[in-house]
């Protein structure tokens, strides 16, 4: 019997939405041919809490919460972006300490980040041992959030005017120890699959992207830079203290998923740099912008002065108006650019904040990246995309 | 950049194409072009295409509603420039029954941007090869980010033991849905508070 006379057939495959390796609820329906896959269409949206209609229903500062469950792997860089735009509707300024924290967090979420996405996409490929090392210090950087804001994911800490409350000196202690023991943790890590044989034959050369595409495509973050182009908006268009660190932005060459895995891995190293240099340069001073028509007053101040104590009841009853206009802001979330359009009618609550979430972009691709591909591969790529339900369904 | 260079950028996309711009503004240091709709796809095609723009990743397509207006959304296009290094927000207004000419042959990524716009708010988006919904539940009816859309929606879910199934039921809330406004009555809120309605008459009658 030849290769004709078989009766071939397309299957048509649900993938999910309870799948260990679709990072989260995400439906692929996809269309096989064999095992090759010709076509997937992403049903997305079984996480949709309306987020942005709640922001809409609140002042600017009960908003702030929505943001810590969008990427809830990195919850404090999403709320960068929001503190980020309404600041500038405010025409606000962040003290250099305040501003120093921020990016000593924001760097703390990329790790968080990066050592859930790298351990887990090698678990998607076949690799068990990384994930269950990679929560160990996972564990121990969310302990750097609870330490600094009470809790462990839902921080609410980054908030227009600055952060929350100033961090003791002894975690800043804790966390300079914290990261020079972690290079050695990611020597580690990298020793398990940076040369893994199975690693490399399930990732190069998987899911390559063009740097053409990935504009047209509206990639940010390690996925572009992973095909080659350096565009990161830590360097690119700086916001808080980022153009005073110094820090390097890895590249990758190919575009598929083994340079992506690369610059993660990369990014954390960078990252603890910059941490490093947060806590060895962190001026003393205040935290949070002074101006109490926005950020109230502490609350030892509070019942000394009268004056505070008004200030205290109004930001947290009516909350503060902000300026008519509209504004785009964006940061390097570890995910890609994660942006915040807010729209203000001159009111106490957002007339309309869109959520830009990268991963939204990057999974629409998942059809142009995984088409031509085997369906073992489709979870490759899925897991080098960085997807997390929370921002992508909102 | 500052103003003065993207006002110029603003200069030279309402000069090059005219017809499509019906103006430009530089705010809080960012670069607003409005356009019309029916040329959208002309002036993305240039923003994209053009020298001086190079705005080759659309960042973002969303939805604004403002009920109020006779075409009562618009559009927000979101751009990004990584060669210039520039950011750029264009907006066309529409209504509920007219359609604005997809990005899709421009950016491959406005698909699912223009199919959200659509799932959220109801603007059609002509010649989108796959207009469906794309975050809301299979079967939902309305569109939850227009304004006049209420936060706690139409219906609610439950599992049915008897059905064995998931159904869907009108929502019913144990205590009515509480919308805090806090504007501060003396600086122009809009509703009245309770014992407000008698102020008229009472002032008739002199203060007791």
């Amino acid at each position: 019997m030849s290769q004709q006379d078989v009766d071939l057939r397309s299957f048509s495959m649900n993938f999910g939405p309870q799948h260990p390796a679709a990072h989260g609820v995400l439906r692929l329906v996809m269309e096989l041919d064999g095992e090759v896959v010709e076509r997937i269409d992403p049903h997305i949206g079984l996480l949709h809490r309306g987020t942005e209609k709640l922001i809409e229903q609140k002042t600017y500062l009960q908003a702030v919460p929505y943001f810590d469950r969008l990427d809830y792997v990195a919850p404090m860089n999403q709320e960068h972006a929001f503190a980020l735009a309404v600041e500038r509707l405010l025409g606000i300024d962040v003290p250099k300490r305040g501003q120093y924290i921020r990016v000593l967090y924001s760097e703390i979420g990329r790790i968080l980040n990066h050592l859930m996405n790298v351990t887990t996409q090698a678990m998607d490929v076949g690799a068990l041992t990384p994930p269950v090392w990679g929560f160990e210090p996972r564990e121990d950087l969310m302990i750097f959030y609870e330490r600094a804001c009470g809790s462990r994911m839902h921080a609410a800490y980054f908030r227009p005017g600055g952060v929350h409350q100033d961090l003791p000196q002894d975690l800043l202690d804790d966390i300079l120890a914290w990261c020079d023991t972690f290079p050695a943790f990611l020597d580690d890590l990298e020793g398990l699959l940076t040369e893994n044989r199975i690693f490399k034959q399930r990732n190069v050369d998987i899911g390559v992207v063009t740097a053409e595409d990935a504009m047209a495509r509206g990639f940010s973050g390690v996925m572009v830079r992973g095909s080659g182009i350096p565009w990161d908006l830590r360097r690119s268009q700086p916001y808080e203290v980022y153009n005073e660190l110094d820090f390097k932005i890895p590249l990758g060459k190919n575009g598929d998923c083994y340079d992506r895995y690369v610059c993660r891995m990369d990014e954390m190293r960078e990252s603890v740099k910059i941490m490093q240099q947060c806590i060895n340069n962190m001026p003393a001073g205040p935290v949070s912008s002074t101006d109490r028509k926005v950020v109230p007053p502490k609350r030892g101040e509070m019942k000394q002065s009268m004056e505070a104590l008004i200030h205290h009841f109004k930001l947290y009853t009516e909350g503060y108006k902000v300026p008519a206009g509209e504004v785009y802001a964006a940061v390097e979330a570890p995910k890609g650019e994660f942006g915040v359009y807010v729209v203000s009618d001159g009111t106490n609550k957002p007339y309309r904040a869109k959520l830009r979430a990268p991963g939204f972009a990057h999974l629409q691709a998942i059809d142009y990246m995984s088409a031509g591909h085997m369906l073992a591969d489709v979870p490759a790529i899925l897991g080098s995309l960085d997807i997390v339900f929370g921002e992508v369904d909102r | 950049m500052d103003v003065t260079e993207l006002q110029q950028l603003g200069d030279h996309i309402a000069a090059s194409r005219p017809d499509n711009v019906t103006g430009c503004a530089v705010a809080f240091g960012e670069l607003n072009v409005t356009a019309r709709r029916e040329h959208i796809v002309d002036l993305l095609t240039f923003l994209r295409d053009d020298g001086q723009c190079l705005f080759k990743v659309l960042i973002d397509i969303c939805g604004v509603d403002y009920p109020e207006r006779d075409e009562r959304f618009d559009v927000v296009y979101h751009l990004l420039s990584m060669r210039n290094n520039l950011r750029v927000r264009v907006t066309v207004t529409t209504d509920e029954d007219t359609a604005v000419p997809s990005a899709g042959e421009v950016f491959a990524a406005a698909h699912w941007y223009e199919r959200e716009a659509f799932d959220m708010y109801g603007i059609y988006f002509s010649d989108h090869p796959d207009l469906r919904r794309i975050l809301t539940d299979y079967g939902f009816r309305g569109h939850p980010l227009r304004k006049d859309f209420p936060v706690t929606g139409h219906v609610e879910l439950r599992y049915d033991d008897e059905l064995k199934r998931v159904v869907y039921e009108p929502v019913e809330l144990a205590q009515e849905m509480r919308s805090f406004d806090f504007l501060s009555p003396w600086e122009g809120a809009k509703y009245i508070l309770p014992g407000d309605e008698k102020a008229d008459g009472a002032s008739t009658e002199g203060e007791g």
